[in-house]
């Protein structure tokens, strides 16, 4: 059986977007299918909009471009807004209720609620949002196993953020449990 | 797949010149291709060779001048902006016979432009770019994996044509990240350069020089340069099809249009539309023959690029007014969906524009 899936992840710059995308790339790679990621960011490191596209195929991949991704991981309000028309139909929006609304005429989606940076905050960093959205996307869709994102940490994280691997480990597992 | 590293095509560029046995690079910081002079400040000297950030990319490219005069495998990496700093310096390598390679990973321009991804230096790279009667050999990955590959080849077309040779990326080859077999299978050919000036001792002294006052001289290093290029027309034209056989429309694009137009083929087919891809490898030279053997044979052809129409003149010369060619192209940054492209099909066919399965009506 062809697995295909088609995520977009979107936010605000320094809210770890491209950070949970390259983990699900390299988990990907590691269970021994196909991936892209492609990045799309400003000039910023912090504060700018910064988004990326996962596809990850057991077949080769074409376009690395998504027209309609099957989900869509939305950190922010502004990001929402932008992405959340073009997800397929009776696809999946997470959306982070901490930063964002849910949107309101995509009633053919399911949208998944998540107050990431309110979890993350009870974890003891609200920088983990990212990790609890990841979790409950993982667990949601199963595009890859969360064992192989916590075994892609260390390769990912720069060597400075290693330190950051338990509380990103347990921020994974509260966001999987959220949708379980 | 277990062996393979997930790495960006810029990454891939850096791994398939130490591959190639690149004795130097010379560069200037620009985004979208900072991860390459990044990696190579670090794998140059860790493999004994030459890194040196210049102080513009006019200075990097007379740096790779010169060391290229040294007979060393040279090479330097920009976007588009700075590809147009090095012009001049590109235009006196090719008179002066020189192989280096040159990467350009396109951004939206024209001007200062921004960091996404573009394709709108095409006229620039297979044209000239400089001013006159040259070319640059110039082909183009769609994959990491061909960005590591397109190095060597890079380097053995520039010894073996003693010739500029560019690797024309944009913004999404050089960003994206796929698995990538690092295999360092790769046959490299050591060429003698009898040329070089570097020593003279107990030999005549070599001169490489562009300046030849007398028109003789001049104009038979042109003659000479063109010759070249006639040869490389011959021996160098690289392309690949895609579901080609019993199309009746083939899509043409290269680099990551490319990649988004093998989609397009297969959502066509999908719906019973005989589409196919043709993607040209080599831009110079270009497959100009393959495609009119396409068009001779009734195909028509719906030319993609993130530009406003550059190769798109190329498929036209080839085809000659035989056939019909359409044209899509996205500027600026902006990059074309599969959807967006597939309504282009569509249209062509009659069809409507799909909207039914995707969350919005696109380009």
């Amino acid at each position: 059986m062809n697995k295909h899936h088609e995520v977009i992840i979107a936010g605000m710059g320094g809210q770890g977007v491209m950070v949970i995308g390259q983990l699900l790339a390299h988990a990907t790679v590691m269970e021994g299918r196909n991936v892209v990621w492609f990045p799309a960011y400003g000039p910023e490191t912090r504060g700018g909009t910064a988004d990326c596209t996962v596809i990850m195929s057991s077949k080769e991949i074409g376009s690395p471009v998504s027209s309609s991704p099957d989900a869509l991981i939305a950190l922010n309000q502004l990001l929402l807004d932008k992405f959340a028309p073009s997800v397929k139909r009776e696809g999946i929006i997470l959306v982070n209720t901490s930063l964002a609304k849910p949107p309101r005429d995509r009633s053919d989606c399911k949208i998944v609620e998540i107050p990431a940076n309110a979890i993350a905050d009870e974890l003891g960093n609200s920088r983990a949002a990212n990790m609890v959205m990841l979790g409950a996307y993982v667990e949601l869709v199963k595009p890859v196993k969360l064992e192989s994102i916590k075994a892609s940490m260390e390769e990912v994280l720069p060597p400075r953020h290693h330190g950051l691997i338990p509380l990103n480990n347990a921020a994974l597992d509260r966001g999987a449990a959220l949708v379980a | 797949m277990a062996t393979k590293k997930l790495i960006k095509g810029n990454v891939a560029i850096c791994h398939g010149a130490i591959a190639a046995r690149c004795d130097a690079f010379f560069g200037y910081p620009i985004t979208p291709q900072n991860e390459i002079p990044e990696k190579m400040s670090e794998l140059m000297p860790a493999h004994g060779r030459e890194f040196l950030q210049a102080e513009s990319e006019v200075a990097a490219i007379n740096m790779v001048y010169g060391a290229a005069c040294a007979g060393k495998r040279a090479m330097t990496s920009s976007s588009s902006p700075g590809i147009s700093l090095k012009t001049e310096g590109l235009s006196y390598i090719a008179a002066c016979e020189l192989p280096c390679v040159i990467v350009n990973v396109q951004r939206g321009g024209p001007g200062l432009g921004n960091t996404l991804p573009g394709q709108a230096d095409y006229f620039q790279a297979v044209k000239g770019g400089g001013h006159g009667d040259y070319r640059l050999i110039t082909i183009a990955p769609w994959s990491v994996q061909e960005c590591y590959e397109f190095m060597p080849l890079a380097f053995d077309l520039a010894d073996r044509y003693r010739n500029p040779v560019m690797v024309l990326m944009d913004a999404i080859v050089g960003q994206m990240l796929e698995p990538v077999d690092l295999h360092e299978n790769f046959e490299i050919h050591e060429y003698p350069k009898p040329w070089a000036t570097n020593g003279a001792r107990g030999r005549a002294h070599n001169i490489i020089n562009s300046l030849w006052i007398k028109t003789e001289v001049m104009e038979g290093l042109n003659n000479r340069i063109q010759a070249k290029y006639a040869a490389a027309r011959r021996h160098e034209v690289r392309y690949q099809e895609y579901r080609t056989d019993d199309a009746d429309l083939v899509l043409v694009a290269y680099g990551s249009t490319a990649r988004i137009c093998r989609s397009v083929v297969d959502m066509a087919r999908d719906e019973g539309i005989a589409v196919g891809l043709f993607r040209p490898i080599s831009l110079y030279p270009f497959p100009e023959q393959q495609i009119a053997d396409l068009a001779a044979s009734g195909r028509r052809f719906l030319v993609a690029e993130m530009s406003a129409g550059q190769m798109v003149e190329d498929v036209r010369l080839a085809v000659n007014g035989s056939t019909d060619v359409y044209f899509h192209g996205r500027t600026g940054g902006a990059v074309p969906t599969p959807t967006e492209i597939l309504n282009k099909v569509r249209a062509v066919f009659g069809k409507p524009p799909v909207v039914s399965h995707y969350g919005r009506t696109e380009g």
